[in-house]
């Protein structure tokens, strides 16, 4: 394969030669002005010079090593990277939106204005919770900032000695860090054996100084909490508020409303569900939804309607603003253009056909592989390895080996609570061409485990480069380059 | 592979006991679930330890997981080799891959601790 040619590992640093350039800026014809302060200013930057062609070389090939969405199948699912249809890039890059400015008065950007009011207006009714802030850059802002308006509600209402977030141990392991963030004390709440959450564990957890339980849902098991009724009950009699993490919002849309289930206060990272770009490219997004008694505290700026004007407005007792303007804009046009143009019913599809999507899979692959749960999973399933790792086969072996068959590697060792996981989700995009592929992939290397060991121990073969050392890269990284 | 004298919880961490004083680690069953270690967050000398509460974290290319205490007592001395060559702890688990020294606060809670045929029972279930 002409590919392989350019299995070029050489950085532009090292293809560097002094006095070659790419681009050379065309002669001043302004006067030029004396730089006062050079004490600031540094000689030696170290800066490549290469030519344009071999520029042009270098990222082309490196591009070219890319494996993505666009040109594999890619089982990290809408944690990672979903599909993104390419109309939302094409509507965010119209000149409209694209070539506005942050400092530009309100009244010459009120369509940019009616889009955010829009979609806010929309997340809320996914959610249910209607009260919308897009401004957090991140699903773990969207946790900070709803940890904080927890923090605030208890608060006003002079229940400070509030200061316990509970956290289930299948949560997300961001959920515990934003808690902590938000000043708050994290105390674990246990699985059982089936994945859910314990409930007499949490009754026993759960009291006067319960300020906010965090519940992914779907769990990260890819489980629907069958308790979640119950368990939000307890939390609002002893007095706490339910945050929910809307990060696996992929298998609820259109189908359940975060607030019918008791809660109060969700993020939904666009990013994952809403269809914005991901996974090294980004900027993420994670809006923060609560119910009406929490609209007051949420961050500014939100964007209203008065009579026909759009206005950016800071909420009565906001938790303050959390970065500079108003969230990732373009990032929103996305979303809400990836809303619009699949209209209600279309949504709900999404989730109807990420979830049969996932369940076809862990239907096939049950009497191979172990299954985490028997029951139907939601839009991903979680399997294990721990049937292989008899034959001295581990989860990350299998990982590696589906490289060679053309398959991005699915998220390995999570969540913690499952041996030798494996975590599965094809989202609603791909074909059932694509899924069976996949499946059969897991069989041929199932067979391999068995009859040639050796191949699937020694895997990646067919790849730019063989396994990476993980544990050198982690104990002595190199971080600056050096000649 | 298991050594004998020395006592096991059933999270997996061991300590060994001399007189008044106990040496912690973690077990090989540990390190192989773990694979290579890359940061082990300890405490300081000084602090005490609190039987079977979180004393620190462990860190390895596969994820982060929480150290419990196998006995309550008080720090007095954490092995700095493995800060450098967390590989250690893969290489010799119950040896020179040893976390932290104590002084035993009580010696009664030693009971509740598992002894090498019940632990490898533990083991042989998983």
């Amino acid at each position: 394969m002409l590919k392989n040619h350019n299995n070029n590992t050489k950085l532009l640093l090292d293809i560097s030669n002094e006095g070659r350039r790419a681009f050379t800026l065309p002669e001043c014809d302004v006067p030029s002005q004396e730089i006062t302060d050079k004490d600031n200013l540094i000689s030696n930057i170290n800066l490549p010079e290469v030519s344009q062609l071999d520029l042009v070389r270098y990222f082309t090939n490196l591009s070219q090593k890319n494996f993505s969405i666009d040109t594999n199948f890619y089982p990290l699912g809408s944690c990672t990277m979903k599909y993104n249809p390419k109309v939302n890039d094409q509507i965010a890059s119209l000149d409209g939106f694209s070539g506005i400015h942050p400092y530009q008065p309100q009244e010459t950007v009120q369509g940019a204005i009616e889009l955010l009011y829009d979609l806010q207006k929309l997340l809320g009714k996914v959610t249910g919770l209607e009260g919308v802030s897009l401004s957090p850059l991140a699903g773990a802002q969207g946790e900070y900032s709803g940890l904080l308006i927890a923090r605030m509600f208890h608060e006003s209402n002079g229940d400070s000695k509030r200061n316990i977030a509970l956290v289930p141990d299948s949560a997300h392991g961001t959920n515990p860090a934003s808690a902590k963030m938000a000043g708050l004390e994290v105390v674990t709440v246990k699985s059982d054996e089936e994945g859910n959450i314990d409930i007499e564990n949490l009754k026993e957890l759960a009291n006067e100084k319960t300020a906010v339980f965090m519940i992914t849902i779907p769990s990260t098991l890819g489980i629907f909490e069958p308790n979640i009724l119950e368990i939000t009950k307890i939390i609002h009699e002893n007095g706490g508020l339910v945050y929910a993490d809307g990060a696996n919002l992929n298998a609820l849309l259109g189908l359940v409303k975060l607030s019918d289930l008791g809660v109060d206060i969700c993020h939904s990272n666009l990013h994952k569900t809403f269809s914005t770009p991901h996974g090294g490219g980004g900027p993420g997004s994670g809006p923060v939804m609560v119910n009406s008694k929490l609209k007051k505290f949420l961050p500014y700026p939100v964007a209203e309607k008065n009579n026909n004007d759009y206005n950016l407005i800071k909420p009565e007792n906001s938790i303050g603003t959390i970065n500079g303007f108003y969230g990732s804009f373009l990032i929103a046009v996305r979303a809400y253009s990836y809303i619009r143009s699949l209209g209600k019913n279309g949504i709900k599809s999404i989730s109807e056909n990420a979830i049969i999507n996932a369940n076809y899979i862990q239907s096939q692959l049950k009497d191979f592989y172990e299954v985490f749960s028997d029951r139907y999973c939601m839009h991903e399933t979680v399997i294990s390895a721990k049937k292989q790792k008899k034959n001295g086969i581990s989860a990350l072996d299998i990982a590696k080996r589906l490289l060679d068959y053309g398959v991005h590697a699915p998220t390995m060792y999570f969540p913690l609570i499952v041996e030798e996981a494996l975590m599965i989700e094809p989202t609603e995009s791909e074909t059932k061409e694509t899924l069976d592929n996949f499946i059969s992939i897991m069989l041929k290397i199932h067979d391999e485990v068995t009859n040639s060991p050796e191949v699937v121990k020694n895997a990646p073969h067919n790849v730019f480069h063989k396994r990476l050392d993980e544990a050198l890269a982690a104990r002595n990284p190199i971080l600056k380059w050096k000649k | 592979m298991y050594p004998k004298e020395i006592k096991y919880t059933k999270d997996h961490e061991w300590v060994r006991v001399n007189e008044d004083f106990a040496e912690i680690g973690i077990t090989v069953f540990a390190e192989q679930l773990l694979g290579d270690v890359v940061f082990v967050d300890l405490p300081d000398v000084g602090e005490d330890l609190v039987q079977f509460s979180k004393f620190g974290e462990i860190e390895s290319v596969k994820a982060v997981s929480d150290l419990f205490a196998p006995i309550s007592g008080e720090i007095i001395e954490k092995n700095i080799d493995i800060d450098k060559f967390p590989e250690t702890i893969n290489n010799d688990p119950f040896h020179k891959g040893w976390l932290l020294r104590v002084k035993i606060k009580d010696n009664s809670e030693l009971e509740q601790l598992l002894n090498l045929k019940d632990y490898e029972k533990l083991i042989d279930e998983k």
